[in-house]
């Protein structure tokens, strides 16, 4: 990656990521800028979330490099990148469940944005307000329906002041009329200029929100571009009614 | 959004909370002069009763709150009674040796954590067994303890019983009441909430910017320095050492007992546990073998019926909150009316069990 966009704030380049033989991600590249919304696509075992766990830093890549606002951060640990502003969800949502809900959001706005207290307090309840969980702000996370796992999970990434946001199937599981909530929040998340990686399985949800598409499989990337153009892409039909990987 | 005129408030206690800080202080200022008119027995055992909140506290804090379960703190418990033989056989006065030898328990306790840390639930909590069972043998190599025979505290007796019996309930109980106001000042501040996010999943709390690795050795570091004080003050009161004795697995079974008994994860359970273990020894303890099976059919019947101990039970129906190191919303009365937030992204909530 010698010619990175002039304004790119996250930079995949060459990226391997395997499981013992099982190759998972194979010399993945990818680039973004700071007020992109990029939706990511692909059948089950693409390797979509695998890059998500890469860029977020849950765990290193095989090899290849990550760029963060300029700098390297390949072998930074997630606390480290969140910290930077580069917060992810998890799939399966992952509540501290012993905790209310407002304390969930509370540790990644003391932590995560590194706020004082009284400010600490203002993100989190401002968080909650935006993913509309002030109503049940005092409930143990362990009590949460599907739903609000999924808004928690997303109001706590938030609270810890994301310049960029990595979203793993956010809408996966929820109906229709709930993803759609969902897409309204994260609608006013672009307002404030945040940046999304979004991988969904709902592709009309994602296209409300997503200004480009990539589409992966068998660990590389297939497609990337407008979004209409990658749904029309004769490889991407073929990824997803079959046909082999290739 | 919905303009809301007065906005939510955060809330660190309640009613109930000052007026049980206040009756805290009158406790302990009440405990302070009781000396005067307790009967030596009773002096002794209430000494006794400060170290197992002592144990209870930190065994808590370690598993309750930062998920860090342990059967192997008894290592702690024996080598803060081996560094205080060690310093006062060396000739430093046998109480400041309580208090030093504890800050070595601390130290030591620091490169511990650098691999301990490293593994995860079972592995971590038999661990810290196997290194509370090498620690023993390596104690019993000094000549100074004379193996499994043990020794004294002996220079102790340069001060008259009454005068040693006060002095040590007195630093008991200062121990006691420093270590909980520590323990409560660091559980109520944010570190508090990242140790508890840690507990419930170390991944998701990294993902947020918690620094895990950090928060837990802090913890670790602190539940070994205060069990090193309370094996050191152990130590103080029965003057005996022998290693078998203070490297006794029973030490950490007798912590998990209390915690389980009491509420795990909350401030107040842990104290009470101490307290209900106290006099099920104090009315049982002479009745042998027995004894022991109530401790374990007790502790059986707890974590069938009552799995959140009895602090926590009180606390869930009652909302009971004496010394809370939690958060709660108080949300001006348009909000909370119907339980429901005023966002228009909120139309459907979700009612479960509470």
């Amino acid at each position: 990656m010698t010619h990175p966009q002039q304004q790119a704030v996250l930079t995949a380049a060459g990226i391997h990521k395997r499981f013992g033989a099982l190759v998972v991600l194979d010399a993945v590249d990818f680039t973004m800028a700071a007020d992109e919304a990029v939706g990511i696509v692909g059948p089950n075992g693409a390797g979509k979330t695998t890059l998500l766990s890469v860029l977020s830093g849950a765990f290193p890549p095989s090899a290849g490099t990550v760029r963060f606002k300029g700098g390297d951060v390949t072998s930074l640990p997630a606390t480290q990148r969140c910290r930077l502003g580069l917060v992810r969800t998890h799939q399966v949502p992952k509540p501290f469940s012993g905790m209310t809900t407002f304390e969930n959001v509370f540790v990644a706005a003391s932590h995560g944005a590194g706020l004082g207290r009284d400010e600490a307090y203002e993100e989190a309840l401002g968080s909650l307000k935006l993913c509309g969980m002030l109503g049940v702000a005092n409930r143990r996370a362990e009590t949460l329906g599907l739903l609000d796992r999924k808004r928690l999970e997303l109001a706590r990434a938030l609270a810890a002041r994301p310049t960029l946001l990595l979203l793993d199937e956010i809408g996966g599981g929820l109906t229709d009329g709930e993803a759609s909530e969902l897409v309204g929040t994260i609608k006013e998340l672009r307002q404030r200029k945040i940046g999304i990686v979004w991988i969904e399985h709902i592709v009309h949800i994602l296209l409300q929100v997503a200004e480009r598409l990539i589409c992966m499989d068998a660990g590389k990337i297939i497609a990337d571009g407008e979004p209409q153009a990658v749904m029309a892409d004769p490889e991407v039909v073929r990824a997803y009614l079959g046909g082999g990987p290739k | 959004m919905s303009a809301v005129s007065s906005s939510p408030v955060i809330e660190r206690g309640t009613a109930t909370s000052r007026i049980a800080a206040v009756a805290v202080v009158i406790i302990i200022a009440l405990l302070a002069v009781a000396p005067q008119i307790l009967s030596a027995g009773a002096v002794d055992r209430m000494t006794a009763l400060f170290i197992y909140v002592i144990l209870a506290a930190m065994w808590n804090a370690l598993a309750g709150f930062g998920g860090l379960v342990s059967v192997g703190q008894q290592v702690f418990f024996g080598l803060g009674a081996y560094f205080a033989i060690r310093l006062a056989g060396a000739g430093l006065n046998p109480f400041a040796s309580l208090f030093v030898s504890a800050s070595i328990v601390g130290a030591i306790s620091w490169p511990l954590s650098l691999f301990m840390l490293r593994l995860r639930n079972g592995e971590f909590a038999i661990g810290m067994w196997v290194i509370a069972a090498l620690t023993h043998l390596l104690v019993n190599l000094d000549r100074l303890v004379q193996g499994e025979t043990g020794t004294s505290l002996i220079s102790l007796n340069v001060y008259d019983a009454s005068t040693r019996r006060a002095v040590i309930y007195w630093l008991a109980l200062a121990s006691m009441t420093a270590l909980l106001a520590i323990l409560f000042a660091l559980l109520r501040g944010s570190t508090g909430a990242a140790i508890r996010a840690i507990r419930d999943n170390e991944d998701a709390a990294a993902s947020v910017g918690v620094r895990v690795t950090g928060t837990k050795r802090l913890l670790f570091v602190l539940a070994a320095f205060g069990i090193g004080i309370a094996g050191a003050l152990w130590l103080a009161t029965s003057i005996t050492f022998q290693p078998k004795t203070y490297f006794n697995v029973q030490w950490t079974a007798y912590m998990i007992f209390m915690v389980l008994v009491g509420g795990i994860g909350t401030f107040e359970g842990a104290i009470l546990g101490a307290l209900v273990f106290f006099l099920i020894e104090t009315w049982f303890g002479g009745t042998g073998v027995w004894y022991l099976v109530g401790l374990g059919a007790t502790a059986v019947l707890f974590s069938l019926f009552l799995p959140r101990g009895l602090w926590g039970t009180i606390e869930e129906h009652s909302g009971l909150r004496l010394l809370p190191v939690g958060y709660r919303v108080r949300l001006p009365a348009d909000i909370a009316d119907g339980g429901t937030a005023p966002s228009p992204l909120q139309t459907t909530q979700h009612q479960e069990k509470a």
